[in-house]
């Protein structure tokens, strides 16, 4: 079943990123295609997350331009970023701890309501018919992430793997066309990881999402990727196939070391 | 059904599951058949729905090419499709056998064969997945029916087939042959075989249980009799369809008296559907029983103090007052009023809270159940009793009746069968459910049914002096010590068991100077405790290498002691020396089987260097590497090094009461 790598999605291009005298970035330049599953790997403190927060509209960077889409942009409101399709997960997790999992859920689908404040608060007509539409589709989000017992359940009171799931399920609900997903397997045992990669290949699979993934297990990198970028201290190291990438001996020498690459 | 006259030739017998079908759908086609929550919604189908979707099916699936005879596997969680695909089959003169959905394809392989099964219907790509990995191993095995789209969009193989497709193309067949249906459920008689259930072999193969309609259809009109069910109940199937007991209570006695059968939107979800469905009518095995009620002693020492209160003070008048109520018996005007404010501030709750408001009648079965879990759920008013059967009985041997219910036997012989002791203590039966045979093996067939119809449950026990029957222990597994000392494990491991802090136990003693045992703690229990005395541990191998945990499981160990202590007969067999296994116990591993019981001859193999440490009183501890299956399949080894305890033995204490 070979899945069709579609044109350029997104075009990052001399990115460079400091706070103060800190050079967070470096002139990185690469390009994530359509339906790809794109992995960016490097030591801690590389700028890894620094870079999605850029193609987020996070942060700003003081040179380069990201194109999206088609369209130049030298920075973006994240606002706008999430309306245009861009949907991330964060590496602490980022819900609301008092809210159910429905709820959290629910808040993806915020960027889809079309009524406005007065019509939802009366929950009459238009708004209660697109209070069910976006219920029903929340409701087959749940079912794809396999998190119904816990449908009604405060998000704060859930263990770690389940909430990093929820916030999966929160990015889904927003419908997006480039999903970026920072350290999405951070914590989980060998069980959760495999469930959380079948997930991803799922979205990617069904939805037809493009994937960025940030992600330090070299088994989950190697295995689901379709290309990876390889940052170090601010700068990219190598892009290519996890075979160029695992036979790269800068980036062996720099990060994997040597039974890494023989994985 | 919009044919009147067709109906009208309906066969007046109902003795098989699609006629009662049809009779359903005429007389009460509105009422509630099956319900299903999906997407979070209570789906609802009518039993003209279900009539029409049965039909659908079927014909669906005799323009593949199903025939009479042919054998319809169905594996997966409890769904209403599922049940009518069984049914569906029964329509067409073929016989459904329906598979644990927990099994591995390798355990899948041996069913599917010894049944010849040419179709089978599945729940989701899962289970499609592991019949194409084993397909080249069954040569029956033609077609493949999946219900649940998900991932299925690539699959192209022309033998797989999706379920709505089938009933699609059975709803036209049914248009241009609209006598079909009719024509083939009219055939359809009492002796018929209308299911193959797999006994799950606690020892070697499993075996093809064969039932009749009549088997299933009798006992079913005779259980509906003795409990006084009604078209009204409201049952949640949760069990495994492979069961016979959710054949009996969700498929059975569902069709015979046409009483709604809910179905949890997952297994995860059991417990929080349970409490929005409310059932009226309820079976689960003894352990979940335990769950239950440790999760409520666990959370009501969490509680406030004004709340603990409350509930001990309700709850030890329930212990007095509660039961004679709901046996019948005389209270006091005082204790009626007590006991209806209890109601309202605790019982009621409580009751809401477990999903069992509206629970007029629960049945268990299996395992022996724990006085004190008994106790609880009749105190608050809920009519647990206790059944005995087996898959070759059609469930039903023994029952208790009402008012007559106690913790340590399994009743009355039940509406329709016949019992008897043999010499050594075994059990047999004879009744309108008794099996039609194994499948293709007449051999086992003759071993456990003689030409007379009397059936060898292969249980030792005796009568009590009420005349309920007592159940000792498997009649083979009863042993003799070398002082001889009888030595009954399953009834030294179920007094463990009843502790909350262990979840399974294997004892051995048979030709031993002395017993010993492998306890698995209930790391839920274990570690609310170790919570609670501020002990850090990092898992259940961990936790149970604690000397603190040892010394509380220590004294469970010696109150059984001093149980068993109380009988002449039994007091040799006191536990001399433990330990605790550094893993629980799991059917993946084969240790236990999939209804959990556990695999003796397995477990004394794979641990046999425990049990020699056991056996020599100089060892207090010793190294274990075992082999470990993860869910999805993989192996990994878990090595430990277990302590073994030793306990005092009590004196033998002779009472004027029996134990």
């Amino acid at each position: 079943m070979e899945k069709k790598i579609g044109e350029v999605l997104l075009n990052v291009d001399h990115i460079s990123l400091a706070f103060g005298g800190v050079k967070a970035l470096t002139d990185i330049c690469f390009s994530i295609r359509e339906k790809e599953v794109f992995a960016i790997i490097g030591p801690n403190g590389a700028g890894k997350t620094s870079m999605l927060n850029v193609i987020n509209g996070f942060y700003h960077p003081q040179e380069g331009e990201i194109t999206y889409k088609g369209v130049h942009r030298k920075q973006m409101k994240s606002h706008d970023a999430a309306v245009q399709g861009i949907a991330r997960t964060f590496q602490n997790v980022a819900l609301f701890k008092g809210m159910s999992t429905l709820d959290n859920i629910m808040t993806g689908r915020i960027i889809h309501m079309k009524r406005n404040l007065f019509w939802q608060a009366c929950y009459l007509g238009p708004a209660r018919k697109e209070e069910m539409q976006n219920r029903e589709y929340v409701e087959d989000i749940i079912d794809f992430l396999e998190i119904q017992a816990i449908r009604r359940t405060p998000v704060g009171r859930l263990p770690y793997g389940l909430q990093k799931r929820v916030e999966l399920g929160r990015a889904l609900a927003m419908e997006p066309d480039l999903l970026l997903l920072d350290e999405p397997m951070a914590g989980m045992n060998i069980e959760e990881k495999q469930d959380m990669c079948r997930f991803v290949l799922d979205v990617n699979d069904q939805y037809g999402t493009t994937i960025a993934l940030i992600e330090h297990d070299m088994g989950v990198v190697m295995d689901i990727s379709d290309k990876v970028v390889v940052l170090d201290y601010g700068k990219k190291l190598a892009e290519g196939t996890p075979d160029e990438i695992r036979g790269n001996q800068t980036v062996i020498d720099a990060y994997l070391g040597v039974t890494s690459a023989n994985k | 059904m919009k044919e009147t006259t067709a109906t009208e030739k309906l066969s007046q017998v109902l003795d098989t599951i699609p006629k009662l079908l049809l009779d359903h759908a005429k007389k009460r086609a509105d009422r509630p058949a099956n319900r299903l929550k999906d997407l979070g919604i209570w789906q609802t189908w009518t039993w003209f729905d279900v009539a029409e979707e049965v039909r659908n099916l079927a014909c669906g699936l005799a323009k593949i090419g199903f025939q009479r005879g042919d054998k319809l596997a169905v594996i997966g969680d409890n769904r209403p499709r599922l049940y009518w695909s069984m049914v569906a089959a029964q329509a067409l003169g073929g016989i459904p056998v329906p598979l644990y959905q927990d099994s591995v394809a390798e355990e899948m392989v041996y069913v599917l064969e010894n049944s010849d099964a040419k179709f089978a219907i599945v729940q989701n790509q899962e289970q499609t997945d592991k019949l194409l990995e084993i397909k080249d191993r069954l040569p029956h095995l033609e077609y493949i029916c999946y219900e649940e789209p998900r991932g299925m969009h690539d699959y192209t193989q022309e033998f797989v087939f999706y379920y709505k497709d089938v009933q699609q193309t059975g709803r036209a067949f049914h248009g241009e042959n609209p006598d079909y249906f009719l024509h083939e459920v009219e055939q359809g008689q009492g002796s018929d075989i209308s299911i193959f259930l797999y006994t799950s072999g606690t020892t070697g193969k499993p075996k093809g249980v064969v039932l009749t309609s009549d088997n299933l259809i009798i006992t079913a009109r005779n259980s509906i009799d003795f409990d006084n069910l009604t078209c009204d109940e409201e049952v949640l199937a949760y069990l495994p369809m492979a069961w016979v007991g959710d054949n009996i209570f969700s498929l059975a006695q569902a069709y015979v008296i046409g009483f709604c059968v809910n179905c949890p939107e997952n297994p995860e979800t059991v417990m929080t559907d349970l409490k929005e469905i409310g059932p009226t009518y309820y079976f689960a095995p003894p352990a979940i029983y335990e769950t239950v009620l440790t999760k409520v002693m666990i959370r009501m020492e969490d509680a406030s103090r004004i709340k603990r209160s409350m509930f001990n003070y309700f709850m030890e008048l329930a212990k007095f007052v509660g039961i004679r109520i709901l046996d019948g018996k005389h209270v006091s005007f005082l204790e009626k009023f007590l006991y209806s404010i209890g109601q309202i501030l605790v019982y009621g709750p409580l009751r809401n809270n477990l999903g069992l408001s509206r629970t007029r009648l629960a049945y268990t079965a299996g395992e022996a159940i724990g006085p004190e879990i008994f106790e609880f759920f009749r105190s608050l008013g809920i009519n647990i009793k206790q059944l005995y059967g087996q898959t070759e009985a059609s469930v039903f041997i023994c029952a208790q009746p009402d008012g007559q219910v106690k913790a340590d036997t399994v009743g009355i012989a039940y509406p329709g069968v016949e019992l008897r002791l043999a010499d050594n203590s075994e059990v047999f039966y004879r009744s309108p459910g008794v099996f039609h045979s194994y499948y293709k093996n007449p051999e086992s067939t003759a071993e456990t049914k003689d030409a007379e119809g009397w059936v060898a449950t292969g249980d030792a026990g005796f009568f009590d002096e009420d005349g309920h029957l007592k159940i000792i222990d498997r009649a083979k597994d009863v042993g003799l010590m070398n002082d001889d000392t009888m030595f009954a494990p399953k009834y030294i491991e179920n007094k463990l068991k009843f502790f909350p802090f262990i979840k399974e136990a294997v004892s051995f003693g048979h030709k031993k100077d002395y017993v010993s045992a492998f306890l698995c703690i209930d790391i839920e229990a274990v570690g609310n405790w170790a919570e609670r005395h501020n002990l850090a541990f990092s898992g259940y191998t961990d936790l149970s290498a604690k000397s603190e945990v040892y010394n509380l499981l220590k004294e469970c160990v010696e109150t059984v002691n001093s149980d068993l202590a109380r009988d002449e007969k039994l007091s040799g067999s006191q536990i001399k020396r433990f330990l605790l296994l550094h893993k629980e116990l799991d059917a993946d591993d084969g240790e236990l089987t999939r209804t959990r019981k556990v695999r003796r001859r397995i477990v004394a193999e794979k641990y046999d260097v425990l049990i020699v440490a056991l056996d020599d009183p100089k060892q207090t501890h010793c190294e274990i590497e075992a082999e470990m299956t993860f869910e999805d399949g993989r192996t990994g080894i878990v090595r430990a090094d277990l302590q073994i305890l030793e306990t005092e033995r009590q004196e033998t204490q002779i009472h004027t009461h029996a134990a």
